[in-house]
């Protein structure tokens, strides 16, 4: 069980500066999204399984979803300034 | 007599010209003079870029300083921390102790945590809901279109047919519900509670918009809609607690009384104020995306 939640710690670090140190806002996001799924299974077991629904469901699917909305309208605004450039 | 803004222009002018006849009298020092300028120019550009570049190197290098010397003071206090887990930590005082021995009693949910939010503490849990519709106000004046933009928007974002999307769709939304409303209703049971639940049948309503587009759920969630839900959650809860809020909840029994800990219907207030908590969540978690999507709700 040790080495399991040695694991899952690793990841978590793993996981947190992968998400600062890529490029591609996507593919940064998509680490975040399995920061949170670690994280809940984490909550698990310090025995804290309300906030480990409400992580899972939070951090993994709302606040992921939002941001790909972000990251989908900057690009709009960039092309329509690249298209009035042009 | 007033000079015109014309007589000022012209006069001017005429300095300017002078100006430059005088420079083109004095001749080739001048020109030399003129050439050194330009030289020292273009040498201070070069400086410039020089610094430029020079700080683009040390920015970085400072701001590795900086995560390494916090990193280095959070570290410290970390271990300053006593042990995880351990009886005789300063956190398990007379509080912890009256809400794990008494707590199943007095408030008559299993859950300890769904006691101690929405019973002993449901002051704090009010203003987690008022920060979430404080939240959903800023969206709203920062991202809700005009009326005159509404048909732009709808004309560019006509969702996509997408099959494997829509086909999934159909399977998952009602059992992703279905687990939402669960969640709620168990919150005084198990795990979960009104604020996960209402995540969770959001993050239902979500997929439906995506795969099917905004006009199935319109019919029963508008703006008005909205508006209305959430005001008489947010004002159910604070007229179901404002007594005890005011009072500060000394020997309050409610109306319900905490019945018989484990049944479905027990723990007073908590399961009606899960449920108001769990539709102000699932409606804002909506309208987050719909306005993010497409300027309303």
């Amino acid at each position: 069980m040790e080495i399991f939640e040695c694991t899952l710690l690793i990841l978590l670090v793993v996981g947190a500066i992968a998400t600062v140190s890529s490029k591609n806002l996507m593919i940064s996001m998509i680490i975040f999204m399995a920061y949170s799924v670690v994280m809940s299974v984490i909550w698990i077991i310090l025995k804290a399984p309300d906030l480990s629904v409400t992580e899972a469901a939070v951090g993994a699917g709302i606040s992921s979803i939002l941001m790909f909305m972000t990251i989908r309208k900057l690009r709009d605004i960039k092309k329509e300034k690249n298209e009035e450039k042009h | 007599m007033k000079k015109s803004i014309k007589d000022w222009f012209s006069e001017w002018d005429e300095d300017k010209i002078n100006l430059t006849e005088l420079t083109a009298n004095q001749g080739n020092e001048n020109l030399i003079k003129e050439e050194k300028k330009e030289h020292n120019i273009s040498e201070l550009v070069e400086l410039k870029q020089k610094e430029l570049s020079r700080a683009g190197k040390i920015y970085p290098v400072l701001a590795a300083l900086l995560c390494v010397v916090i990193i280095y003071f959070m570290l410290m206090t970390v271990s300053g921390l006593p042990k995880f887990g351990q009886a005789d930590n300063p956190t398990n005082n007379e509080v912890v102790e009256r809400y794990v021995e008494k707590g199943m009693e007095e408030t008559g949910a299993v859950n300890v945590v769904a006691g101690v939010i929405l019973d002993y503490r449901a002051f704090d849990t009010l203003g987690e809901s008022h920060v979430l519709f404080t939240a959903v106000i800023a969206v709203f004046t920062l991202l809700l279109a005009d009326k005159e933009e509404k048909e732009t928007i709808e004309e560019g974002q006509i969702m996509k047919q997408d099959n494997i999307l829509r086909n999934t769709a159909i399977f998952i939304v009602p059992l992703t519900v279905l687990f939402g409303i669960y969640v709620i209703l168990n919150g005084h049971l198990g795990p979960g509670g009104g604020f996960s639940g209402g995540a969770i049948i959001g993050a239902a309503f979500i997929i439906y918009a995506m795969a099917f587009g905004f006009s199935g759920i319109e019919k029963f969630l508008t703006l008005k809609t909205f508006r209305i839900i959430v005001l008489c959650a947010l004002l159910f809860y604070s007229g179901a607690k404002c007594y005890s809020f005011f009072c500060g909840a000394n020997e309050l029994h409610s109306i319900f009384g905490p019945g018989t800990p484990g049944m479905i219907l027990s723990s007073g207030l908590i399961l009606p104020l899960n449920i108001a908590v769990g539709i102000v969540v699932a409606c804002t978690m909506y309208g987050f995306y719909s306005i993010f999507k497409r300027g309303r709700i």
